[in-house]
């Protein structure tokens, strides 16, 4: 599961993308050159913190910001060739649901609560694929089955707030899935539900995946979902992705100070219950008071002088493992002087 | 072994389910929120009492600091059954009850700076004139690890992290024996948990505190606590000292909970994966609380709902197929 | 030394809040504008006819109905009273009427409104009695409460409080209990905080300010409301200038004379929306999350 093929065609690449807010005083990087490409049929995770500029990204994707305030944008993002950030925004709503579908962690908000669930996922049918309302009801039933609901006829019948928050969550990937979208965005689809149901969800993710062959960016702040269920892993911190590899690798070496942070701080089922647990200390810093060197310079333990002023290459460690930090070369060679 | 600090005997809490007609009639049934809970937590113990959303165990806590009244069964705090005290006479004991909340920020008056939230709970309970209160303010919030500068401040200006502090503070400051913790991480990025979780366990130790941990995660509740109940249903369904429960855990249910546990080093190995959802408990729900969801439940299970029995020394369970195993 | 220092950060912090909090009053505009549109007005009221000579019911045979002027700048009536001073002790009337009204209305409404909140059998008995206030339609019932207890100033006054204290009433209610069930008002309960003192530490701040915002409306509409009923009869005894009498006595020469509507219809208008927008102000800077906090674009 862990190994797509490299060959496969990309489906989206980000390159340098800034997303700017404007501020009181000056411009606020929520998004801060992010490199991020996903082929066809690759699970692709993004985890971080609040205020990573994880969610800010994924909407970037979709264009769901251009109401807002004053928003700017660097950079592109190609969606099949096509750049998206320079499309005009009626013809987003062409792939928007259609080409690229997302679901969201309250699903409860995001399902319109005066509607059936059949009504609702009808209307998207018949909407994008022209379908009857016969065959429209057909494919809902369809895609419920396929997202493992027990009773799709009679959940069709019902109101959002009928079900459990792990059959609404279905439900909003059944109605993702409907137009049989060539990416699928899920932005911490998860974190709203009970570990057990997580676990069907998650799997549920995995199982389309395979079936269906679409591409996923999965987002979310927790470390074990990935492990889970992601081919390749990108670590965001405050705008930047500072670490990026496959699963299995990161977790085996992780080389970003902040990273290996992330995941010596949970507490897990081995951790020594009487130590104290290790922490990244300090907090996350706010968007208008962004370091001016390494981002996370202002939490790490390592950090120097270099690593206040200057910001650090990407500097790749094994092929398709990448780390943007100044100390890791040092580290490594620290460490072969132990051995 | 000694008398405990709490003790809860046979806890129910039940809601009405109304028919279509609403309050008109008699409810239809009840959903049993809690159905005959009893545990007991040690001075300067914590208890780590962990299950899924909606099986009763923020409502257990919610009921030892009076903010749920359950329909039946006893809480004893020093002997005195706290659900029979009237409010008068619950106020000095309170001063040994407190609450952490998940949600801290919204548990803070948005109108008063941090100092006066603070200061509250000192005032309320007549402790002290002002200059003494500010002392005990300015101590409270350098123990917790916010610096003093914070006094003026309005709680809406703070990290979700430093709001938990002041949680933790506010809770603290009447020097209580026994706090009760309400999920008090869950809502908190994974960097900042940890940085909690610490300062939570240096000041039980400082202070001699008793905890009760309520959490869904069971890698929190296992590092935190010194003993765990798990929570299905409104009942225990497991109940042993941290150790013993992962080294040797009885029911089905927990043993799903462990493997939902992150484990990045190897494969997970899955013992158990659970279908289904959380059924609710009505007047008519019969047999084992997790039948329904039970990979090894047997008719025995549907019908006859097993007790929570000793089956090792200190090591509790409610499961009919973990009889034998207690007896061999 | 330490000591020192952090004093010196606190009261850096209390000055900044101070400076935060009076940025957000000053950027407020229809808090300004409002309230110094409303103060304007208060002020002619209260100066012009102070230091003024004309009389507002000296009639001057000769000048019915003047045009507007240097000499009177609002123009005459048709018995020759100057307008603009009728007008401003019109504006002494209405405002200490519609004034009375609001913190009438506002005082007893919090007071029913609160303990409905915590006596439930209370709660339905004073909500049903609204809830019959508010059926009848507000000028039919003060027109009514005028005709059995007669036209004077008073009786105005306690018809249209009668009018507004539901109103008032069922916002202090609905704000008390959402106040009720959240989780500060919880901790409280955790800490041993007694029901009074919730009451008075945590419901009423919570609900002031949506009560001066409401007050400050219904300043608004008792002034719509007080020259209604004196425009129909049924408010101030007729010579006594007040802005519903003038604009009634106006009715009769509108086509020849307009000016003796315009002029008082139009003075009637700003000062509501003066009020209004002074509400419109406070709700926004009343706001208890943006205390200590800028203002955001």
């Amino acid at each position: 599961m862990k190994n797509v093929e490299n060959q496969s065609q990309v489906l989206l690449e980000i390159k340098d993308l800034r997303v700017l807010f404007q501020g009181r005083k000056k411009l606020l990087p929520a998004v801060d050159g992010v490199n991020l490409s996903i082929r066809q049929g690759e699970i692709v995770g993004v985890v971080g913190e609040s205020g990573s500029g994880k969610s800010v990204m994924s909407q970037t994707i979709l264009r769901l910001r251009e109401h807002e305030s004053e928003v700017q944008y660097e950079g592109s993002i190609l969606f099949d060739g096509q750049d998206i950030l320079k499309l005009p925004l009626a013809s987003m709503s062409k792939i928007r649901g259609n080409q690229i579908s997302v679901i969201f962690q309250d699903p409860l908000t995001s399902l319109n609560p005066v509607y059936t669930v059949g009504n609702q996922m009808s209307e998207v049918l018949m909407l994008h694929k022209k379908m009857s309302k016969q065959e429209a009801r057909e494919k809902s039933i369809e895609l419920l089955n396929l997202t493992g609901i027990p009773s799709p006829e009679r959940c069709i019948k019902q109101y959002p707030f009928e079900l459990s928050g792990g059959m609404q969550q279905r439900v909003m990937i059944a109605m993702a899935l409907a137009c049989e979208p060539k990416l699928l965005i899920a932005d911490e689809p998860t974190t709203a539900l009970d570990v057990t149901i997580q676990e069907q969800i998650l799997d549920l993710i995995v199982e389309l995946n395979k079936k269906l062959g679409m591409s996923v960016l999965f987002i979310t702040h927790d470390l074990s979902a990935m492990a889970q269920l992601c081919h390749s892993v990108r670590v965001m911190y405050l705008g930047q992705i500072v670490e990026e590899a496959a699963t299995a690798e990161l977790f085996a070496c992780p080389s970003h100070p902040y990273t290996r942070g992330l995941l010596s701080c949970i507490p897990r089922l081995d951790t020594d219950r009487e130590e104290e647990l290790p922490v990244i200390p300090g907090v996350v810093p706010p968007l208008t008071d962004v370091p001016v060197g390494c981002h996370f310079c202002t939490r790490c333990t390592l950090a120097d002088e270099k690593c206040r002023e200057e910001e650090p290459p990407v500097t790749e460690v094994t092929p398709g493992h990448k780390v943007k930090c100044w100390k890791y070369g040092q580290t490594e060679k620290e460490k072969e002087a132990v051995q | 072994m000694t008398k405990p600090l709490l003790e809860i005997k046979n806890l129910k809490k039940q809601y009405p389910i109304y028919g279509p007609m609403g309050k008109m009639f008699r409810p239809k049934t009840h959903m049993n929120a809690v159905a005959g809970l009893s545990l007991e937590i040690h001075e300067k113990e914590t208890y780590g009492l962990v299950g899924e959303s909606g099986c009763g165990k923020s409502t257990t806590g919610r009921s030892i600091v009076k903010l749920v009244t359950p329909d039946e069964g006893e809480i004893l705090y020093q002997g005195s059954d706290l659900l029979k005290l009237s409010n008068r006479e619950y106020k000095p004991l309170c001063r040994d009850l407190q609450m952490i909340f998940q949600d801290s920020l919204s548990s803070m008056n948005p109108r008063q700076r941090i100092g006066q939230i603070l200061e509250e709970p000192l005032i309320i309970h007549e402790m002290g004139d002002a200059d003494e209160r500010r002392r005990q303010v300015m101590e409270i919030l350098t123990k917790v690890g916010l610096s003093e500068e914070y006094f003026f401040r309005y709680p809406h200006e703070l990290s979700g992290g430093q709001v938990q502090r002041l949680g933790i503070a506010r809770a603290l400051i009447i020097k209580p024996k026994l706090i009760i913790c309400d999920e008090p991480v869950s809502a908190l990025d994974v960097s900042i948990q940890a940085q909690i979780l610490n300062t939570l366990t240096s000041l039980q130790k400082e202070m001699d505190l008793s905890l009760l941990f309520i959490s869904h995660d069971i890698g929190v509740v296992r590092y935190i606590s010194k003993r765990i109940g798990v929570m299905y249903l409104g009942t225990l369904v497991e109940e042993a000292d941290t150790e013993e429960l992962f080294a040797n855990t009885l029911h089905p249910y927990t043993k799903a909970l462990l493997a939902s546990v992150p484990d990045f080093s190897v494969a997970k190995k899955r013992e158990v994966v659970l279908k289904g959802e959380q059924p609710v408990r009505t007047d008519e729900f019969r047999g084992c609380v997790f039948h329904t969801r039970c990979p090894y439940a047997t008719e025995k299970c549907k019908t006859e709902q097993p007790e929570l029995r000793e089956i090792a020394p200190g090591h509790k369970a409610a499961c009919h197929l973990c009889e034998g195993a207690g007896n061999a | 030394m330490a000591a020192a220092t952090t004093s010196e950060v606190n009261n850096k912090i209390l000055k900044e809040q101070k400076e935060i909090r009076r940025e957000n009053l000053l950027t407020n505009s229809r808090l300004m504008i409002g309230f110094l549109g409303f103060v304007f007005i208060v002020l002619c009221a209260v100066l012009i006819p102070m230091f003024s000579s004309v009389d507002p019911n000296e009639m001057e045979i000769s000048a019915r109905l003047t045009p507007p002027s240097l000499h009177h700048i609002f123009g005459t009536d048709e018995f020759g009273r100057d307008l603009f001073i009728r007008v401003l002790y019109g504006a002494r009337v209405s405002l200490c009427v519609s004034s009375l009204v609001a913190v009438l209305s506002a005082i007893i409404g919090t007071i029913i409104g609160i303990y409905a909140s915590f006596f439930k059998l209370l709660d339905h008995i004073l909500m049903r009695i609204c809830d019959g206030l508010i059926a009848i339609p507000g000028m039919l019932l003060a027109i009514a409460l005028m005709a059995a207890f007669g036209n004077t100033s008073w009786t105005v006054v306690v018809a249209l409080t009668i009018v507004y204290t539901p109103s008032v009433a069922r916002m202090v209610r609905a704000s008390a209990l959402v106040t009720k069930e959240q989780t500060f008002v919880e901790a409280a309960k955790v800490q041993g905080a007694s029901n009074v003192r919730i009451l008075c530490k945590l419901i009423f701040p919570s609900v002031i300010s949506p009560l001066i915002v409401q007050a400050s409306f219904i300043f608004a509409q008792s002034i719509i409301a007080e020259a209604s009923l004196s425009f129909l009869g049924a408010g101030i005894p007729a010579p006594a200038a007040s802005w519903g009498n003038i604009l009634q006595a106006s009715k009769t020469v509108l086509t020849k004379a307009p000016w003796t509507a315009v002029f008082p219809g139009i003075i009637v208008i700003l000062c509501v929306l003066c009020l209004n927008l002074l509400g419109d102000g406070l709700r926004d800077y009343l706001d208890p999350h943006m205390i200590g906090r800028r203002k955001s674009k």
